[in-house]
């Protein structure tokens, strides 16, 4: 459990938010021409990284915006909050 | 030899105050070289590493394990064992498990306390009533014992319920696998060490795996924090932490890895004598023989491997027990602690061969990993030692994420997620 610095609302408990999984992944431009090895990697294989991961996130209760987040998984701190299709911060 | 634990060693044993008990294994310090070795020593790995010295003849193997014996998953889960599966392909595995925890103390002499004092899930809304009738039905095709009650039925079978038409989510009816029941989840891995330890397994703690060596397309070792260790075969038993395992081989796997909680209450005098569960309102609970509540709370929806999880979870679970136990509404809970549990997009396990040579995988056993304990190392050590997975674990590859062929099991999972 945290507070998690919404970009459009401010502070606010972490269960207004839901968590949207890994983020960064992008839809196929081409999804006719994929192969099942490719739908795999792009529907179900994950990093699930312990450490500093990029992850979507949607102010579910709140405005209802969705952003991104660096979010250390070892033990939940939270790194970084930038919007939708900025760049995840290099540090 | 290891001494046999009976009643006539534990009176011989009361002579000399307790004081002369064997070690149940040993400490060794790892080898350079095995000929397979289990990363993980949870209940799954040392069920692996038993079953692949006893029924393949592998003894010069190792289970390696970065805290203690049975100190993550194993230690913290709900001890809930049953077989009510949807699938053939699920059937077949929990049952096969299941089989086996009926013998499974006299065959490690190691008391495991298997309890089948019975499985209810609940049913609150229309569709669970049908879905769960579906699932009494095919549990019945596949062999495995279930019977549909009704509401009255509900009530007879554990009187404490609140069956009152007038709550947010009345019990509509539920499911009931008498065969299901619960077991002292410390015992298992300890008995399964000691029974692999005996037959010259090296289980090795406080060694953690730092990376995994290839030799092109095959394994060559693991680097731990005890040095270098050869060897040509890995089983990857690590639950939360197999995608971590996985990045070290330069693998992906389709997990997240998220916190489950659970919590115990009080010890009271026994109330509970069966285990009951509820998907829909996401609340679980039986009764230790220490007397405690022991109840299931849900997953959070994010990934993290703290080992924490978030206080409205406890709360709606907790809120789910009042109104479906009113009986409890005073009891005070002890203790509340999570577990990292690994899970697979369609709520089934992976037991599975990779695309490097020697590199097996057991994991994604998500929220409810302990009833397959004994299934799991048995099949899991078949896998390995043959090079090809059993028949009840051929569904459960690797490459029915690429495939398609998924065995989607979230409604009969307990924990939805």
């Amino acid at each position: 459990m945290f507070l998690i610095n919404c970009p459009y609302c401010g502070e606010r408990d972490q269960q207004e938010f839901k968590a949207g999984g890994e983020a960064h992944i992008e839809r196929p431009k081409q999804p006719t021409e994929l192969s099942d090895d490719e739908w795999a990697e792009y529907l179900f294989m994950r990093k699930n990284i312990k450490g500093v991961q990029f992850e979507r996130w949607n102010h579910a209760h709140g405005c209802r915006k969705w952003f991104n987040m660096a979010r250390d998984t070892s033990n939940d701190e939270i790194k970084a909050i930038y919007k939708m299709g900025e760049k995840p911060p290099t540090q | 030899m290891r001494n046999k634990y009976s009643i006539f060693s534990l009176f011989k044993n009361a002579l000399s105050y307790h004081e002369n008990w064997q070690r149940a294994w040993k400490d060794p310090t790892p080898k350079k070289e095995y000929d397979a070795v289990i990363i993980g020593g949870g209940g799954h790995g040392l069920a692996t590493a038993y079953y692949l010295a006893k029924k393949h003849n592998m003894q010069n193997i190792a289970v390696v394990e970065k805290g203690w014996i049975g100190g993550g998953n194993t230690g913290r889960n709900t001890t809930i064992i049953r077989s009510n599966y949807l699938w053939d392909a699920s059937a077949g595995l929990y049952d096969h498990a299941l089989k086996i925890w009926e013998g499974l103390s006299q065959e490690l002499n190691y008391n495991v306390m298997f309890s089948q004092r019975g499985v209810m899930n609940l049913a609150h809304n229309l569709q669970d009533v049908r879905d769960l009738k579906r699932r009494t039905h095919a549990n019945r095709l596949n062999g495995i014992d279930a019977v549909y009650l009704n509401t009255e039925e509900v009530k007879k079978f554990c009187p404490i319920i609140n069956t009152s038409q007038d709550i947010r989510y009345p019990v509509l009816g539920g499911t009931l696998q008498r065969r299901a029941g619960t077991a002292r989840h410390d015992a298992v891995a300890w008995g399964y060490a000691r029974g692999a330890d005996e037959m010259g397994v090296d289980i090795i703690q406080n060694c953690e795996v730092k990376g995994i060596k290839r030799n092109g397309d095959a394994v060559d070792g693991i680097e731990t924090t005890k040095g270098f260790i050869k060897t040509k075969k890995i089983g990857v038993v690590a639950a939360g932490h197999s995608s971590v395992v996985a990045n070290m081989a330069g693998l992906k796997l389709p997990l997240e890895s998220k916190p489950l909680q659970a919590l115990v209450s009080e010890p009271v005098k026994p109330i509970i004598d069966t285990v009951v569960m509820s998907n829909a309102v996401h609340a679980y609970v039986s009764q230790s023989d220490k007397g405690e509540l022991v109840i299931g709370a849900g997953t959070d929806d994010y990934i993290s491997y703290s080992q924490k999880g978030s206080h409205q979870i406890v709360e709606g679970t907790l809120n789910a027990i009042l109104e479906l136990y009113p009986i409890f509404s005073r009891m005070r809970m002890l203790r509340q602690w999570g577990g990292i549990v690994d899970i697979c997009p369609d709520a089934s396990p992976i037991l599975s061969k990779t695309s490097i040579k020697g590199l097996y995988f057991n994991c994604g056993w998500g929220t409810g990993g302990f009833k397959a304990t004994p299934g799991s190392g048995d099949l899991f050590a078949h896998t390995i030692a043959n090079d090809e997975p059993h028949k009840l674990n051929a569904a459960f590859n690797l490459n029915r994420f690429v495939s398609g062929d998924l065995v989607d099991e979230h409604g009969a999972a307990a924990v939805a997620h």
